[in-house]
């Protein structure tokens, strides 16, 4: 148990939407325990009820049945609920919209000014985080003048100024050119590989996959593929079927398969498929 | 073509002025325009523009720039002006029509023109010198007194931050969406009023939408940061008076003080 | 030739410090019936030559001429220019306002003053032509619908005005897989069925491979590369320079005929990779 930074056992979450009268399930029945330190990456197509699982972990949604533990505590518990925030951060799709002050650090500060930690401390925090996410040389800038990767590397460094274990990013690139989906990827990977912090990230572009530890697939609020990457991505014929893609190369192998010709079914780069062939 | 509307006008430095304390500036401004209804004679102008001068010079605005601050208000001034000149009653000096101009007349409206222009420079030089951002901050620090008959001084700050972080995005929003109405045949600009009222419903309508839905996106986002209100926050850079604050202070109430007793003497 | 440009300049707040030179001496052609992909790095100068196509913004130098009007003189009807040129702009579902699917469509017809059979007419077609069932929809609210469904609402509405031209600024941004296929599809579909000229903006260089027959190259203001998929794509270290890249199957023949493989690396979409691997593979068995 201790080693879980997230837990969801059985959890279910309905609602009703405006003006209808049946409920409605957008996630169901899901059982998800997320490691300490690990990368995990939930893929599912628009509507299949992966932002509502995000938003289930860390308390922004609660749970119609089953219980979600952040770190072993309770996400039903009013009184944990900072604790639960700060421990498990989140950053949205759309990097305009979670932008709060006038000025990038202000911005950054914005976190550990509502946990009221010390003035200098704040500092210390938002020079570290815009260090992190290599943007220190715009602290005194306007956010609507940079760039969609530079607007949500600052998100991400206002997440970080509060010092959490685990950040879930719902989709952070859907919005993004390839430039900046690239700056954010990295991004990613250094938060997970130098700064020890557990990733959920919830995305449909399945290049984004490749390099986690494991990736879940939704489906209708249901978790119906988990594995790792290769695991997943060698089962072609399954993910399109779900509405997703697979890397080109991963496509050619299993097309060439097909034809009879001896390729593997787990190729996930170029240079893997070059290698085999 | 909206984009280049700029609002609050900040204009950044590193100065004395620019590092004042946004409290003190506020309460500085307030007793700057105080004093300049205690003044009723000539003399005392010269003084006040003296103090200006100065304080542009020192806070290192362009002269120029402070002076366009005026262009949108001329109107305003021309009309108080105008108003002076013909409806005050006294020694005539000359007569067109049936307008007459008489002495007192021309000397209380270029008095009262003055009294407009200086009160327009000083509290433009508040905004000039001060990031919207700080103040903010002053307003909410000076009205935090009144949290305690019910005032709202956090939240009160806490919309106008937001307000002025999203001013730039929904212009730049507006702008877009007229142009993709404008690429549907939607003209903005020709017609009368009630036409032109009736084609603004495609940009007005989306713009709110769009609005609301940014606004929930926010509100979730803050609260995935741990908003919780006014309670128990600190910030980043705390108001802190220094010396140079005392010091401008202290300048002030001299100021203040030799403005207001030039009335009685 | 449906558009020309010629030497086009536009320089965005000119005479101030922020002066910026958006576009650089641009001179283009398009035919009728060309599908082109419109490619570059954001701040590339895409969307502001997009916007000149279709009169949303004038030059301060050079001549554009569209379909006949030149809309670099004064009088020009820039309305018809609106109407020949249909531009579907980024995230379009954000200008929908009307209560219905059907008034929302019915706006650019109704613009141009069209007879109320026409419209009706105009609307229904357009439906289709997205793939939306009109009978099913038409009463509905667009803001009921999921975010690709009202995206093609909102190109059913530019569709309507029977554009010559249409110009998508990257109409699958934001798109599941599954959004984005439906999308592109129908856009084929104008293309192929309805003759219309198709001016596609996107950072997808998969997709672009996939569907255009001529692509033209932004970069700094200036067209950097024009030419058809097989010849843009070959060019990888020019494009790589400008931040730009090649489809990973494109990459991956490349890579794999320097290896010392003989294989054709001007291959663009997984189809041909297919067909040219088995080919050469068994080949290689063979001998």
């Amino acid at each position: 148990m201790e080693n879980y930074m997230i837990n969801m056992q059985n959890v279910t979450y309905e609602y009703t939407s405006i003006g209808e009268e049946e409920q409605l399930i957008a996630v169901k029945n899901v059982d998800i325990t997320v490691k300490r330190g690990e990368h995990l990456v939930i893929l599912g197509h628009n509507g299949s009820g992966k932002s509502t699982l995000a938003k289930l972990m860390n308390g922004l949604l609660l749970p119609t049945e089953g219980d979600v533990y952040v770190n072993n505590m309770n996400t039903k518990d009013i009184e944990k609920i900072w604790d639960i925030r700060q421990t498990a951060g989140m950053v949205f799709q759309n990097p305009d919209n979670q932008m709060v002050a006038t000025i990038v650090e202000e911005d950054v500060a914005f976190g550990p000014e509502n946990q009221g930690i010390p003035p200098l401390e704040i500092r210390k925090r938002v020079d570290e985080a815009l260090k992190i996410v290599e943007m220190e040389d715009y602290k005194k800038h306007a956010p609507h003048l940079l760039s969609g990767g530079q607007k949500q590397r600052v998100a991400i460094a206002g997440i970080l100024a509060m010092k959490p274990d685990c950040i879930i990013l719902d989709e952070p690139t859907a919005m993004l050119d390839p430039t900046g989906r690239r700056e954010i990827i990295s991004t990613i990977k250094k938060l997970n590989k130098t700064e020890n912090k557990t990733i959920i990230h919830i995305t449909h572009y399945m290049d984004e996959a490749v390099e986690a530890d494991r990736v879940l697939v939704m489906e209708q609020g249901e978790i119906v593929m988990e594995g790792t990457p290769r695991e997943i991505f060698s089962q072609v014929e399954k993910i399109k079927l779900l509405g997703l893609d697979v890397p080109q190369v991963t496509e050619l192998a299993y097309e060439l398969k097909k034809e009879g010709i001896d390729v593997p079914q787990n190729i996930l780069t170029v240079e893997e498929l070059m290698d085999v062939l | 073509m909206l984009k280049d509307i700029t609002i609050g006008q900040y204009f950044p430095g590193d100065t004395f002025i620019h590092r004042l304390d946004p409290r003190i500036k506020i309460l500085v401004s307030i007793m700057y325009i105080i004093s300049l209804f205690f003044v009723n004679s000539f003399y005392p102008y010269i003084f006040i523009l003296g103090f200006i001068l100065l304080t542009i010079k020192v806070s290192k605005v362009p002269i120029m720039y402070v002076i366009k601050g005026l262009k949108p208000l001329i109107f305003i001034i021309s009309i108080t002006f105008a108003i002076n000149i013909f409806l005050t009653k006294g020694e005539v000096l000359f007569q067109i029509g049936p307008l007459t101009i008489t002495k007192e007349g021309l000397s209380q409206a270029v008095f009262m023109a003055l009294r407009l222009i200086f009160l327009i420079i000083g509290t433009s030089l508040l905004t000039l010198t001060t990031s919207p951002i700080s103040l903010t901050d002053g307003i909410e620090k000076l009205l935090s007194p009144f949290k305690k008959i019910g005032l709202p001084a956090h939240e009160l700050a806490m919309m106008m931050t937001i307000a002025l972080r999203f001013i730039p995005t929904l212009l730049e929003e507006t702008d877009k969406i007229m142009k993709a109405q404008m690429a549907r045949g939607a003209d903005f600009e020709s017609g009368n009023i009630i036409r032109r009222a009736k084609s603004l419903v495609p940009l007005l309508v989306p713009l709110f939408i769009n609005a609301f839905r940014r606004a929930d996106e926010l509100a979730i986002a803050m609260e995935a940061r741990c908003y919780r209100g006014g309670e128990h926050r600190t910030r980043l850079n705390e108001l802190r008076l220094k010396r140079n604050d005392m010091v401008a202070f202290g300048i002030m109430i001299l100021f203040f003080g030799l403005v207001i007793s030039t009335r009685y003497i | 030739m449906i558009i020309t440009l010629e030497n086009l300049n536009y320089i965005y707040n000119p005479n101030t410090p922020f002066e910026k030179k958006a576009l650089d001496n641009v001179s283009l052609n398009i035919n009728e019936g060309d599908f082109i992909g419109l490619i570059g790095h954001t701040g590339s100068g895409k969307s502001t030559l997009v916007q000149h196509l279709n009169g949303l913004m004038r030059p301060t130098s050079g001549k554009i001429n569209i379909d006949g009007i030149d809309i670099s003189s004064k009088d020009a009807d820039l309305k018809r220019v609106r109407q020949k040129v249909g531009l579907v702009f980024q995230y379009p579902e954000h200008q929908l306002f009307e209560e219905t699917i059907y008034k929302d469509i019915a706006f650019g017809p109704e613009n141009l003053e069209l007879g109320e059979d026409e419209v009706h007419k105009r609307v229904q077609k357009a439906m289709k032509l997205v793939g939306l069932d009109f009978e099913v929809l038409k009463d509905r609210s667009p803001f009921e619908l999921s975010g690709g469904q009202k995206r093609r609402v909102a190109i059913a509405g530019v569709l309507a005005m029977r554009p010559k031209v249409l110009i998508l600024d990257e109409p699958t941004a934001g798109l599941d897989p599954r959004g984005r296929d439906e999308i592109l599809n129908s856009i084929q579909t104008l293309y192929k069925e309805e003759g219309i000229t198709i001016i596609l903006v996107s950072h997808s260089m998969e997709d672009i491979a996939r569907m255009v027959n001529r692509i033209v190259v932004m970069h700094r203001g200036k067209v950097a590369m024009e030419g058809s998929a097989r010849e843009v794509f070959s060019q990888v270290e020019k494009l790589e320079k400008m931040g730009l890249g090649i489809p990973q199957i494109t990459s991956f023949m490349r890579h794999y005929k320097l290896k010392g493989n003989d294989i054709r690396d001007d291959i663009l979409t997984i189809e041909d990779a297919k067909i040219e691997l088995i080919k050469y593979l068994r080949s290689r068995e063979d001998a």
